[in-house]
């Protein structure tokens, strides 16, 4: 860990998700990255090898780091994405540890919305089994731009690079059907650690990065879209205090492209137009403002803007319609998507009502196919679909920008989040 | 602010945006918020983030601070005067009044905590006032149970939390809705680690009450953790009041907070300090230490 302020005040931000099946050894692995990057405490080590003892397991259980709730620990499972952190002079690291179990799948996608990269772990003895193409495709389905494959328990093989290779073109070859942009593979041995944070004096003909390594330098500076402006409005300032009488801000987040002072602006959906008058910060104004940074605007004119509605500059429009095709994703294990079912839409920071108005077809994660004749989506099925908006909803495609091209469906009767959506067109 | 070119925020500004949206998307998302201060660094930071996220308009919500009466001076003084300087407004939910009123009872024993007993005084304070939502200085960092709270944190009626029951959290979307009745728990600093709170305090140049650095001070070691002197401790026979440079790494009650010999006297010491720590910010916290599941239990029943 970085002490030198300076230097830690330049570290970059990586958030990556884990996938594996249970027993592939991914408690171990991040159990090892954490440790060896100094991120487990004392007090925390000793916690976790009282329990193991208790528990009757012969070596420290490294699981027992990440699973926190009374549930998991008693029955051994992990139950729900658990965040957990490490650092290095480099980056930041967020990891999102999501559970490997089929019935997770919903835990899988929510690690995956918010990750620039994922760990997919393989069983070097067992090769690439179901659930490493179902992880596969969810990685390739959030658009995650980077998939790292470390093949697990080299040990067990007797460091075998032909054993190596055969997984890595078992799996080039399932993976040429996905839509991921940057795939590496890496032997590894998380129990021996290594080419975990060290490279493996095991495997010298292994030629590429360690892990570590790999996560510290993957090329992240194209995570968002920088071209296409859009600020959808969260929240309007309005002091009223004597000094700030006038005063009339829009609040929001940057969710693409560049805004800066003097930029001829649209306001959606009324189609109003003027330009930025000021890029706001508590410490003076901003030249300009860029994704995803939280700002505040000023416009030139006076103009009804409240929150929900989009600024985006001028001859750059997002898509308008109240007709969108989408891939969902199923959440909810108390009742399955209707065909013609109502529900509420959250699309950045508007809120329209939707009607589903036709299920085109699901997919079989396992083999990707599309499955035509099954008409039932329930917890952890994917589908796609249409949808009729009850006003227009000003959006991207998903593969041109995740923030302005993601929504959630919710359910009125019972509040839950029952379905996260990927717009196609 | 150091951004690097090609459009890249830092690591601490990326947090920052963050949690700067969350407390955007409470205040527009529920009727009647209320910031949870505790007058400790997390919820002191909270305040600053808070504050750049509705200049130059005031905070559209009221610091309330749950006030166990064993309280360190210096953190009242220091909360005082932080509500005056960002004009802010102030509720305190007393954990005295519940005992007088008979809701809540104190704990007999060694060192009485009122660390569970701000349960009653929490929940009867969002209830007389109707908030829908709490913010929360908590970080995902600190506990294990922790580590798998979402950022909109659904409550029910009697104020529990449903581990296995949460609401999934993707992209930046979330969901605040909810019956009558029922309210909301959200911790913007959830991606902070206690470094990145450091390195905040340091960047934007925030103060902090003086008990965080080094100071003299008597205490008494009780199962290797530092307790202040202070009128609701009695020493067992064995034990005596020692004296040295300590300071706290977490401020809570006066009772359970312990403290660490430490001569750091400044920011970058501190820094320097938690790099090389080895025991996390709550190994020395009583209360966590009474079970393996100590947080999850009383986080089941309301607490922050």
């Amino acid at each position: 860990m970085s002490t030198d302020t300076k230097g830690y005040l330049d570290m970059d931000l990586l958030r990556f998700t884990t996938a594996g099946s249970v027993d592939d050894g991914k408690s171990t692995l991040i159990g090892r990255l954490l440790y060896d990057c100094k991120s487990i405490f004392e007090d925390q080590w000793d916690a976790v090898e009282q329990s193991s003892k208790q528990r009757g397991d012969e070596n420290v259980n490294l699981a027992l780091l990440t699973d926190g709730l009374r549930s998991e620990r008693e029955q051994g499972i992990t139950i729900d994405v658990a965040y957990r952190y490490f650092a290095t002079p480099k980056r930041k690291f967020i990891i999102a540890d999501t559970p490997g179990h089929i019935q997770y799948t919903r835990n899988m996608v929510t690690g995956a919305s918010t990750a620039n990269l994922a760990i997919i772990l393989i069983d070097a003895r067992n090769g690439v089994i179901e659930q490493t193409c179902r992880h596969s495709f969810i990685a390739s389905l959030l658009q995650i731009q980077h998939i790292v494959v470390c093949v697990n328990k080299m040990d067990l093989v007797d460091w075998s690079e032909d054993q190596f290779n055969k997984v890595v073109s078992q799996y080039k070859e399932f993976a040429s059907r996905l839509d991921v942009p940057h795939i590496d593979f890496i032997p590894i041995s998380a129990l021996l650690g290594d080419n975990v944070v060290d490279r493996s004096e095991n495997m010298d003909w292994y030629k590429g990065s360690p892990l570590l390594y790999t996560l510290e330098n993957v090329y992240i500076g194209n995570e968002h879209n920088h071209v296409d402006a859009r600020f959808p409005v969260q929240w309007v300032i309005r002091p009223h205090s004597d000094e700030y009488h006038d005063f009339r801000g829009y609040a929001g987040r940057v969710a693409g492209g560049v805004f800066k002072q003097g930029d001829a602006i649209t306001v959606l959906p009324s189609g109003f137009e003027s330009k930025i008058k000021r890029v706001h910060d508590i410490n003076g104004d901003l030249e300009e403002a860029f994704a995803p940074m939280s700002v505040t605007f000023t416009l030139e004119d006076e103009i009804d803007i409240s929150r929900g509605n989009m600024i985006v500059k001028q001859n750059n429009p997002p898509e308008s319609s109240q007709q969108i095709e989408a891939m969902l994703v199923w959440f909810s294990s108390q009742s399955d998507l209707l065909e013609s079912g109502r529900y509420t839409i959250r699309h950045t920071t508007n809120e329209v009502k939707c009607l589903l108005k036709e299920l085109k077809y699901k997919v079989d994660i396992n083999t990707l196919h599309k499955v035509e004749d099954d008409r039932e989506v329930k917890l952890n099925d994917i589908a796609r679909v249409s949808i009729q908006t009850s006003a227009p909803i000003h959006f991207d495609r998903y593969r041109r920008n995740r923030v302005t091209g993601s929504f959630v469906l919710i359910d009125d009767h019972t509040n839950n989040t029952v379905a996260a959506g990927m717009i196609i067109s | 602010m150091s951004e690097r070119n090609n459009y890249q925020l830092t690591h601490l500004h990326q947090l920052e945006a963050e949690s700067i949206f969350i407390m955007r998307e409470v205040a527009a998302q529920f009727g009647k918020p209320a910031l949870l201060f505790s007058g400790g660094k997390d919820s002191i930071v909270m305040v600053r983030l808070a504050q750049k996220a509705f200049w130059p308009a005031k905070l559209p919500f009221p610091l309330v601070h749950v006030d166990t009466g064993h309280n360190f001076n210096e953190t009242i003084q220091f909360r005082d005067d932080l509500v005056k300087d960002v004009c802010g407004d102030l509720v305190v939910a007393s954990v005295q009044e519940e005992i007088d009123a008979g809701r809540a009872k104190e704990e007999s024993g060694l060192n009485p905590s009122r660390n569970r007993l701000q349960i009653p005084a929490l929940l009867n304070v969002i209830e007389k006032n109707s908030y829908d939502a709490c913010l929360g200085g908590a970080r995902r960092d600190e506990e294990k149970a922790r580590a798998k709270e979402r950022f909109f944190s659904h409550r029910n009626s009697f104020g529990e939390w449903d581990p296995k029951n949460q609401r999934p959290e993707l992209w930046n979307l979330f969901n605040g809705k909810m019956d009558f009745g029922e309210h909301f728990r959200v911790f913007p600093l959830s991606n902070w680690t206690e470094m990145d709170v450091w390195q905040y305090i340091k960047l934007e140049d925030i103060s902090l009450p003086n008990i965080y650095f080094s100071h003299n001070r008597e205490f008494v070691r009780r199962n290797s953790i530092l307790l202040g002197k202070c009128e609701h401790i009695t020493l067992l026979d064995n034990e005596e009041w020692e004296s040295g440079n300590v300071r706290c790494r977490t401020v809570g009650d006066m009772t359970c907070t312990g403290m660490v010999e430490s001569v750091a006297n400044n920011i970058d010491d501190i820094i320097e300090e938690v790099a090389a720590a080895r025991q996390t910010e709550r190994g020395g916290r009583a209360d966590d230490k009474r079970s393996e599941t100590a947080m999850e239990d009383r986080k089941k029943e309301g607490y922050f």
